[in-house]
């Protein structure tokens, strides 16, 4: 008996339920409806909790199954008879990659978010709003195969000069053959998660108080110094959970890796050269050539991604929810 | 009094100034700084002709530190160190924009560019049965017959679900219930697609055993439709103002009659919107499909029995035969690919600017 609790026209609560059984049809029609409404939210929380236990089934029967130990095997034999596979480089190349994508669009998504929200000329910034929006859209496959066909043969210049520059370092050592690398990849995911983080900045950019912006105006400050006194201190818990969830992002893109990646089991010294793997993309190009141990041995090392993105999805919404003024509507 | 208190760190330096009061600093004026581009542009042409720098993307890049560093110099001698870093830092959120539209302005281009030379009646209304990957010719009628269908399974199961939640949490919800609802909500917007994919395998084809189709596929795609449309419901539904709940109560009606007839409705532009880019958004996805849908070259309509095939599917299927014929074809689909997307875009936010006062007058 929740229905008469109205959201806001709540003045009679409890009086109403006296009578109930006078005008029982539209109670009927009242108990239907919201039974109906609260039980596909609770079907959604069925189907999360139900993600999380089949996962975790087969993951079960994968890692009994196996020879080698599943967090620190370099090897990915899930279909040989005693089967052994490990996810340490699959932790390792999703990690990475995700990280180089971060540190490549965050400044860059919080500079365009500034751009569009204190910069642009007005009459630019609704339509650049909206074409970042509409980037957002582009499915993941495109980006793919751009990425692949047109990103991958140009990367080689700039690749080539890294090393002469900091190749000494081994971490930037370049070997000449197509750069279907982490760095790529990381390059590639960084495109891909701009439009999300610069939505999500935008947005909490856009509702830094005005008293505030123009008491620092007023008080002689530079466009440069409001920023700083005013927009980038109110904005920071945003632009935190807004990288988060693009970090939610690039660590479960699937296909962007799969066609520009050219995996290997051997993690490799250096981020230009290829080999690696991401979790997803082990799924997506293994899945064809797996029999029944070599699916559960996929599913087992999905359930790990499902936890990572869990965990940073989870911390971005906290931090979110922290301040009620903004609502990640469109995230 | 208005021009020495604030700046008092540069209007002391400048001596002999106490006298008369410096009411306006020297400003740059506008013409200097499109001088200083033009310098700069002259110059990394010139440094790129004698150096001999093969790309243009080298001499670019020295023209732009040039005119960073130009213009950060010339603005702290005459305008000072503050104003100096101002324009430095206007100039910084400039180049952040124009840099990360260079590569969004190329994938737009590349897929057009390299696509729409493909894209052929012939290529829409024909299947790629007996096309070997080396050969010319095939189409994508399979897969877009797949994509639509596997959509369209998707959304009969994730609207009235996201519907219904998003009802729940704003007319009904309270207390525990409705915030760990929200929260998981929240949570399940970042599942990763290849996740979803996993969770209904494992169900479907592994236990249950069932074999690859595409409704097994819009089981995936509609987990992951299902958060977007409660989000972008909800917001809608909480723009209606609540003088008409209260006017519709009042006269009796019962409350989900109330919901049904009134809120609703006001609501439903932007219910449609927040749909519709749900639709743009699971149409382009590639990794459940791949795990549950598995790829057919032959035209499959039914949904419920058998593999078929997808867009994005088809995509990457062309990409992964590595001739120049495939690539071809993939680039062609990925046209159509983004073009449908887009139009739907285009179509949910042009209802959505139709429709949108009538929530919050």
């Amino acid at each position: 008996m929740s229905s008469p609790s109205a959201p806001p026209p709540t003045p009679s609560p409890p009086s109403p339920m006296k009578e109930a059984g006078a005008r029982s049809t539209t109670r009927l029609g009242d108990r239907i409806f919201s039974g109906l409404s609260k039980g596909s939210g609770i079907a959604l929380l069925v189907i999360m909790a139900a993600i999380a236990v089949f996962l975790a089934i087969r993951a079960g029967i994968a890692i009994a199954a196996d020879e080698g130990n599943f967090l620190t095997t370099f090897e990915w034999d899930a279909n040989a008879d005693p089967p052994r596979f490990g996810i340490a480089v699959l932790l390792f190349g999703t990690v990475v990659s995700s990280v180089i994508a971060m540190v490549l669009a965050v400044p860059v998504a919080v500079g365009i978010a500034l751009f569009i929200s204190h910069y642009a000329p007005r009459r630019l910034a609704t339509p650049l709003a909206y074409v970042v929006d509409l980037l957002a859209a582009v499915p993941s496959i495109v980006y793919g195969l751009w990425g692949a066909l047109y990103l991958v043969p140009r990367m080689t210049g700039p690749f080539q000069w890294l090393d002469d520059v900091l190749g000494w370092t081994g971490v930037f050592a370049y070997d000449g053959t197509p750069a279907r690398s982490l760095m790529t990849v990381g390059l590639l995911l960084a495109v891909m998660i701009l439009p999300i983080i610069t939505s999500v900045t935008r947005e909490v950019f856009l509702q830094t108080p005005k008293a505030n912006q123009e008491a620092a105006l007023a008080l002689g400050a530079t466009r440069w110094e409001v920023i700083r006194m005013t927009v980038l201190p109110f904005g920071r818990s945003g632009v935190i959970s807004a990288s988060m969830l693009g970090l939610g992002r690039a660590l479960g893109e699937t296909m962007a890796v799969a066609t520009v990646l050219s995996p290997s089991f051997l993690i490799n010294a250096s981020l230009l050269e290829s080999g690696g793997g991401t979790f997803a993309q082990n799924i997506a190009s293994q899945f064809k050539e797996a029999g029944s141990m070599g699916r559960d041995a996929l599913i087992a090392s999905g359930l790990v991604l499902f936890l990572l993105t869990l965990l940073v999805n989870g911390a971005a919404r906290l931090i979110i929810a922290r301040r009620k003024e903004y609502s990640g509507a469109n995230a | 009094m208005s021009g020495t208190t604030v700046p008092a760190d540069e209007e002391a330096s400048r001596g002999p100034a106490v006298g008369r009061v410096a009411l306006r600093r020297p400003r740059l004026p506008g013409w200097s700084l499109a001088a200083l581009a033009l310098g700069s542009v002259a110059v990394g042409t010139g440094v790129g002709l004698v150096a001999r720098l093969d790309s243009r993307g080298q001499w670019g890049l020295i023209a732009a530190l040039v005119f960073v560093g130009a213009t950060f110099a010339l603005s702290a001698s005459v305008e000072g160190r503050r104003h100096a870093v101002d324009r430095l830092a206007a100039v910084l959120v400039w180049a952040c924009f124009i840099v990360a539209m260079v590569p969004l302005a190329s994938l737009v281009w590349e897929t057009v560019a390299r696509g729409i030379p493909g894209v052929s009646w012939y290529f829409l209304t024909h299947s790629m049965n007996g096309v070997l990957s080396w050969q010319e010719g095939g189409g994508i009628y399979h897969a877009i017959l797949g994509t639509v269908e596997q959509v369209l399974l998707a959304s009969v199961i994730a609207i009235p679900l996201g519907l219904l939640t998003a009802v729940y949490l704003v007319e009904y919800g309270r207390g525990r219930l409705a915030r760990a609802i929200t929260f998981f909500v929240d949570v399940m917007t970042g599942i990763p697609s290849i996740v979803a994919g996993l969770f209904v395998l494992s169900l479907w084809i592994m236990m249950l055993d069932f074999g690859y189709s595409g409704f097994a596929g819009a089981m995936a795609l509609a987990i992951l439709m299902v958060p977007i449309v409660v989000r972008s419901t909800e917001e809608m539904l909480k723009l209606v103002p609540n003088e008409l709940r209260e006017a519709s109560l009042a006269m009796g009606v019962p409350k989900w009659r109330t919901i049904l007839k009134v809120v609703l409705p006001t609501a439903i532009g932007g219910i449609t919107t927040g749909v519709m880019l749900a639709l743009a958004r699971i149409a382009g996805e590639t990794a459940p499909i791949i795990l549950l849908v598995f790829g057919n070259n032959m035209i499959n309509g039914n949904p419920f029995e058998g593999a078929q095939s997808s867009l994005p599917l088809y995509v990457y299927e062309q990409w992964g035969f590595g001739t120049e014929q495939a690539f071809d074809r993939a680039w062609a689909a990925a046209a159509v690919l983004i073009a449908f997307v887009m139009i739907l875009n285009l179509v949910a936010r042009g209802i959505a600017r139709w429709k949108a006062p009538s929530g919050g007058r």
